[in-house]
């Protein structure tokens, strides 16, 4: 077998198992693993620029949050169907992923973590202050009538659980096979040794924005896919908290791999659904889960295994 | 404001400046002191200035105890590698926070408004403390100076801050000069809390704020420059109370952080960087 067979086939079996997962579980980890579905997405796209491409961002939640409000104002105002309005929460976010890197990508390391925390931040503010047309903190409801997608509900069940998985899916082959491609692999250079590279005749300023707009992309769909799914816009997924998440389910989960964030975003998801059974102090959790990653394992669960017995996994 | 700002710009600063570290749970060191301050001031049985003394001498030493703790179990064992530290100084921010809400929020009154408790200083008038605040803060400040240029300690902390490798070649202890930095950056910013709880309440979230803040004094006035962060927190803390007459708080919250966001871009080394 050769090694591009076995690493498709690998991920392949892993999505039949996600797949069939869907005919085992009962309606609540059904919904869950719809959610984390859709979390992964978002955490695959922040994979790519911090992963793969070594830009540690702060601002991500930005993205998601546009993809959440392009896709829940047209709707909201205008009156806009399901499709173009998905369609224009994933444009928005690698329109606005493009925008920030023009000016954030002038910067690097630290500087690039804190301007972009800023405008994530500024960007809440954003939506804060037009409330009027953003419903502010409280958010709005999506009409259940523009959840229908194609004749399917997608407030009911196995509709939701399809649409996820159809998201999921798609993600998840493009990433590898944008991994696996030429500009992947650049990509990976430009993490490892920028001013190598650049001798080498690459323009990093211009990997690390097509890097940047594609995990915007990723994020937006997310965003919108997480809006349309669940029926709910709001500013709470405009903090912080919404792009500490996804840094946290990579580092779980192995910056760097395709399958990281998924394993990432599962594990914390029920770590935090379980101790919540027990103390209200999942903050705590996530915090620990922090520090603990960065001092003993920062290569994550996949990173530290593809470093000991796969050294093929992508 | 500009003084209590000044002084938590200053601890965030300093910690920049020797250790290359930037700390985004400098905010919750802050938050820290100011609950600390009301359990001292609640459960000591002293006269309310006496208390509130305890309180100023008492809470800086916890916090600062807090972050040396962090510094030597966290911190050191990343080798204070910048983008690790960001990371786990957030981890240490959700850490603290849920600290705080569990152990403070969650108070023997926590649905009727738990957050209303404010610490009376009656022999002041409402503006005479706040006078008496400036006045704490700028000496604060200037003990901080004098430590700085005219102390042993503080000339080991500025060999540190300018070659790490020919410090440590001198003899210097590294990872204990850097412990006390973060020791003393955080105990700025609670000695900044207590001196602003009176005024302000202690509430698990107060973070935030000061911590967006003194981010921007800090970038304003150049990553790592001590004078330039005084001037920076002077002129925006002053310049805060005049925008936010003009715009509504929250536009005012936006043009600041675009703002930093652009001096970041264009001007990486702040505008006052310079001259430090």
């Amino acid at each position: 077998m050769t090694q591009g067979a076995k690493i498709w086939g690998l991920h392949l079996l892993i999505l039949v198992v996600v797949f069939a997962a869907q005919f085992v579980l009962p309606s609540y980890h059904m919904t869950n693993l719809a959610r984390i579905m859709v979390l992964a997405v978002f955490a695959m796209g922040y994979n790519i620029a911090f992963g793969y491409t070594g830009l540690l961002s702060l601002g991500h939640a930005l993205f998601f949050a546009a993809g959440f409000y392009a896709m829940g104002l047209p709707i909201w105002h205008l009156g806009w169907l399901p499709l173009p309005a998905l369609i224009a929460g994933l444009m928005v976010g690698g329109l606005l992923a493009g925008a920030v890197g023009l000016l954030a990508l002038r910067t690097a390391g630290v500087s690039f973590m804190i301007v972009t925390l800023m405008f994530a931040q500024a960007g809440y503010l954003t939506l804060l202050y037009l409330n009027t047309w953003t419903g502010g903190d409280e958010g709005f409801v999506v009409a259940r009538t523009a959840r229908v997608l194609g004749g399917l509900d997608l407030a009911t069940d196995t509709p939701r659980f399809m649409a996820a998985f159809a998201l999921f899916a798609c993600a998840m082959l493009v990433c590898l096979w944008l991994v696996r491609s030429p500009l992947g692999r650049v990509m990976v250079a430009m993490r490892e040794n920028e001013e190598r590279s650049r001798m080498l005749g690459y323009d990093p300023f211009r990997i690390k924005l097509i890097a940047l707009i594609v995990s915007g992309v990723y994020a937006g769909a997310a965003g919108a896919a997480y809006g349309m799914l669940f029926g709910y816009v709001g500013a709470t997924f405009a903090t912080i908290q919404y792009s500490i998440l996804p840094m946290l389910y990579v580092l779980l989960g192995g910056a760097g791999t395709v399958l990281g964030p998924f394993l990432g975003a599962l594990l914390m998801f029920y770590l935090i659904d379980i101790t919540s059974g027990y103390t209200d102090a999942y903050l705590f959790v996530v915090g620990a889960a922090l520090v603990g990653l960065v001092l003993f394992a920062p290569k994550g669960i996949l990173g530290t295994l593809r470093e000991r017995i796969a050294p093929w996994l992508p | 404001m500009a003084a209590v700002l000044a002084l938590t710009a200053v601890g965030l600063s300093l910690v920049f400046g020797v250790m290359r570290v930037v700390n985004v749970a400098h905010g919750e060191f802050y938050m820290i002191g100011a609950v600390v301050a009301w359990f001292v001031t609640y459960y000591l049985p002293f006269p309310p200035a006496l208390a509130w003394l305890a309180a100023l001498i008492i809470a800086p030493l916890a916090v600062a105890l807090i972050a040396a703790l962090a510094d030597t179990l966290v911190l050191k064992r990343l080798n204070y590698d910048p983008e690790a530290t960001i990371v786990a100084t957030i981890g240490l921010l959700y850490m603290l926070q849920q600290a705080a809400l569990t152990f403070y929020g969650s108070d023997a009154r926590p649905v009727v408004a738990p957050f209303q408790w404010r610490i009376q200083l009656p022999w002041f008038g409402y503006s005479g403390y706040k006078l008496f605040v400036v006045l704490a803060a700028a000496i604060i400040l200037v003990a901080v100076w004098v430590f700085m240029t005219r102390t042993k300690a503080g000339l080991v902390m500025r060999a540190t801050q300018v070659d790490r490798e020919t410090a440590q070649a001198f003899g210097i202890n590294v990872d204990r000069v850097y412990a006390g930095t973060f020791a003393l950056g955080g105990a700025l910013a609670a000695a900044a809390a207590v001196l602003i709880v009176p005024i302000q309440q202690a509430h698990y979230l107060m973070g935030h704020d000061p911590l967006l803040l003194s981010f921007i004094v800090v970038i304003i006035g150049g990553l790592g420059s001590i004078r330039g962060t005084l001037v920076a927190a002077l002129v925006i803390g002053l310049s805060d109370g005049v925008i936010s007459m003009f715009f509504s708080p929250t536009l005012a919250k936006i043009i600041a952080t675009l703002l930093v966001a652009m001096v970041l871009v264009f001007r990486p080394q702040g505008l006052f960087g310079a001259r430090a």
